[in-house]
């Protein structure tokens, strides 16, 4: 890397610099040494091990890279160390590493010190700039977000218009807005009352689970079905929430945890009922209010195009389904954005905030936290009607913990009770990842160390500006 | 009456596993008030590295199998103490101070970046060796039902006997664990009268990690299988283990794990496997609804 360079600039920094960056080699080192550097491979009935030695000497040096970059940022050494990030990650594209893997950590890698190695250039700079002259950088942000949302909805709206929506842009879309409204569902839960459910999945599968069982069993449609759904998965949240609920923060979680569990492992062995690990197929697909999306509809049932005298084309359920569930998203928002106005919407926050002055004031902690528990269900429970009648096939692999990690690191991620921030954070959880299919098997080591580093970064969340609901007309002066 | 005896020695077997990966989230939950939810995948990676140093020694052990397995054992603590120090400090050092919430989120998100890690380092197939320790003592026997205890049992429990009260040592006697009892209580505190907060608490991990690494090891050979999957449900009936036996007690995770290891036993041996994990949780709803403080647990006084 640029040594000479850094050498120049100040002597007694380096030997800091490369000592850290040794350091950390080192224990990437240890830590790779086992799990990189040898291979389980079956030979026959048995398993041997071979070494991988390329693999690991590149991992331990990038790791010694990207920490002596660390340390000459922190150094102050901004120009080289952004040429010589450009440089490895251009090496990254043009030679073929061992692994994909290896060349994608490459070069984001480079890019990634590269950006940060820019952006404290320009703040370095900007420093300079007297105070006055300098744009209020905190009034901006919140100015963006107040035209953000409408925006949003807007795009969302004309998405399906747009000349480059094609199939998979919409399911991308459909998958993005699904987890969008569970983000929306279990931030009344974890936003609004503060009670960390990390079983959130649960109620989904029950949605999805009474949706196809009643139609099944029944007969009736999605339109009957979906309140159904709803009401069960929220019967289900009074169930699961009474008894559990007096607990505080984190044991909350590994209860609600181990009934999400429990749900999948008794939906996986109640064979008779559920279908077990067969799941349930041929769930009924949507109609346009009662129109069927098919080709050759039935006898005597008209279907979507003849109904509009248009020609038959598949995509027109992939729009239905999309508008739906944009429709179904946007009521959970809606349906938020009022009851946060409500006694009981106030009753939630400040429950949030402080349990015992809540209980002092004559709030019931139980009942307040139910009903938000009990609404949050519901919501999952639409989701998950919509989610059996998308897919027309449920099984309990699609509910696992996994599903109620990734939804709660939607809402914590976005910044708890903040409605856009969930669907930032969708988007760049759920939408970023689908759109790189080809690096599918590291999706999810992504997906985790995103979910650590956003954290690390923002803990509070990436749109932490929470507005007090209401304001004292007169300010008093700060202590 | 056979039988019994010997779901009572499966259970106890499993205990010990459970209990010895239950100290590591109690030690931790005692020192910083969070849950680590990467423990179980700490467990898995020290089963993983113990599989592989086994490997590498050879299916005998290159003629010394006593040496060999205490090799294994050795560098599989070594190694995923490395990994529990690591995971303090990327994951939760910089979230000190910050709320629990946050902590608990970094901690998912590490734990499925392990779980995938591994996966993706040695792949998705369950991983086998052939059982190393054979043979056993029969105790008992009638109608053709023998009673068997067999020596890897009698190493597991031995070992996590030794383990667990030189560890009570470590932590009633020594410099270290004094100064770690004094964080438990109060960590600013202990910072004042001149404790290195952050190592203490890095050494915890470093502990826990080791102990982990020690149930990983036994469960490689006690199993013979293992695959990337294994740490999230461990992890849990440890957790389990933990609340049950009292949080930041370290008895408790002991007695808890024990519980756990004969409740699961007993309940797979009387009633069906299937829903042997609904047994665990069932257990720890039941204990946090009745009993929240768990066994040995002091109960916790809430300030305004």
């Amino acid at each position: 890397m640029a040594a000479g360079t850094l050498a120049e600039r100040g002597r007694a920094f380096l030997p800091m610099a490369l000592k850290e960056a040794g350091i950390a080699a080192g224990i990437a080192l240890l830590l790779a040494l086992p799990l990189v550097g040898a291979k389980t491979v079956s030979e026959g009935s048995a398993f041997v091990v071979t070494p991988r030695i390329v693999e690991l000497a590149i991992g331990v040096v990038l790791v010694f890279a990207g920490r002596l970059a660390i340390a000459s940022l922190r150094g102050g050494h901004h120009i080289p160390v952004v040429a010589a990030a450009l440089a490895l990650a251009a090496l990254g594209w043009l030679f073929a590493l061992p692994s994909a893997f290896l060349g994608v950590v490459t070069i984001a890698g480079g890019l990634a010190v590269a950006c940060i190695g820019a952006i404290g250039l320009l703040r370095a700079r900007r420093d300079r700039i007297p105070a006055a002259a300098r744009i209020d950088s905190a009034r901006l942000p919140r100015q963006a977000l107040a035209w953000l949302g409408p925006a949003l909805i807007a795009l969302a709206i004309l998405l399906p218009f747009l000349p480059f929506a094609d199939r998979r842009v919409m399911d991308i879309a459909i998958l993005v807005l699904t987890y969008v409204m569970l983000g929306w569902g279990l931030n009344i839960v974890v936003g609004l009352a503060g009670l960390l459910d990390l079983g959130y999945v649960a109620f989904y599968a029950v949605g999805a689970y009474s949706y196809a069982l009643i139609a099944r069993d029944f007969g009736l449609d999605f339109w009957s079905c979906l309140p159904l759904a709803g009401v069960f998965a929220a019967f289900f949240g009074i169930i699961l929430g009474f008894p559990v609920l007096r607990l505080r923060g984190d044991y909350l979680a590994i209860v609600t945890l181990g009934f999400g569990e429990m749900i999948r492992i008794i939906l996986l062995n109640w064979y008779n009922f559920t279908g077990g690990p067969d799941g349930i197929s041929g769930v009924p697909r949507p109609t346009f209010f009662g129109l069927p999306f098919k080709r050759a509809p039935p006898e005597g049932v008209e279907s979507f195009h003849q109904f509009f005298g248009i020609d038959y084309a598949s995509i027109h359920r992939t729009y239905f389904l999309y508008f739906l569930v944009l429709a179904l998203a946007l009521i959970t928002n809606a349906f938020t954005l009022r009851i946060r106005r409500l006694p009981i919407g106030r009753a939630w926050e400040a429950l949030r905030e402080d349990e015992i002055a809540c209980r002092s004031l004559g709030i019931n902690p139980t009942n307040t936290k139910l009903t938000a528990f009990a609404i949050g269900a519901m919501f999952g429970g639409f989701a998950g009607s919509f989610f059996a009648t998308r897919q027309g096939f449920i099984s309990p692999e699609s509910f696992t913990f996994i599903e109620s990690a990734i939804i709660l690191a939607i809402v914590v991620l976005g910044g708890m009770g903040s409605q856009i921030g969930v669907v930032l954070a969708a988007l760049v959880l759920i939408g970023l990842p689908e759109f790189f299919r080809e690096l599918q098997e590291y999706r999810m080591l992504a997906f985790g160390a995103c979910m650590v580093l956003i954290t690390v970064w923002r803990p509070r969340g990436l749109l932490a500006t929470r507005d007090p609901m209401i304001r004292l007309s007169r300010r008093r002066a700060p202590p | 009456m056979e039988y019994f005896l010997q779901q009572l020695i499966n259970g106890v077997t499993l205990g010990a596993v459970y209990g010895l990966i239950a100290i590591g989230y109690t030690l931790v939950y005692g020192i910083i008030g969070m849950i680590n939810f990467a423990h179980g995948e700490i467990y898995m990676i020290g089963a993983f590295i113990a599989m592989i140093a086994f490997l590498i020694l050879g299916p005998d052990g290159g003629g010394y199998l006593i040496l060999a397995l205490f090799t294994v054992l050795i560098v599989s603590m070594m190694l995923t103490a490395v990994y529990g120090w690591t995971l303090e400090r990327l994951a939760y050092r910089p979230l000190r101070g910050s709320t629990r919430l946050a902590a608990l989120i970094s901690a998912i998100g590490m734990s499925i970046a392990l779980q995938n890690y591994v996966q993706l380092t040695q792949g998705a197939r369950t991983k086998a060796i052939q059982p190393v320790i054979q043979g056993g003592i029969e105790l008992a026997e009638r109608d053709g039902f023998a009673v068997s205890l067999s020596y890897i049992q009698i190493v597991i429990v031995v070992l996590t006997l030794a383990l667990m009260a030189s560890f009570s040592l470590v932590i009633g006697k020594t410099a270290l664990g004094r100064a770690q009892r004094a964080c438990e209580q109060d960590r600013e505190m202990a910072a004042l009268v001149g404790i290195d907060v952050d190592r203490t608490i890095s050494i915890t991990f470093v502990i826990g990690a080791s102990l982990a690494a020690v149930a990983g090891t036994m469960a490689v050979f006690y199993y013979g299988v293992i695959d990337f999957f294994i740490g999230f449900l461990a992890g849990i009936k440890a957790f389990t283990a933990a609340v049950l036996g009292g949080i930041g007690s370290i008895p408790g995770a002991m007695l808890g794990g024990l519980l756990i290891g004969l409740i699961e036993a007993f309940w797979s041996g009387y009633f069906t496997t299937e829903y042997k994990d609904v047994a665990a949780f069932s257990i720890l709803v039941l204990v946090l609804i009745f009993r929240p403080t768990g066994l040995l647990g002091r109960p916790e006084i809430e300030k305004v």
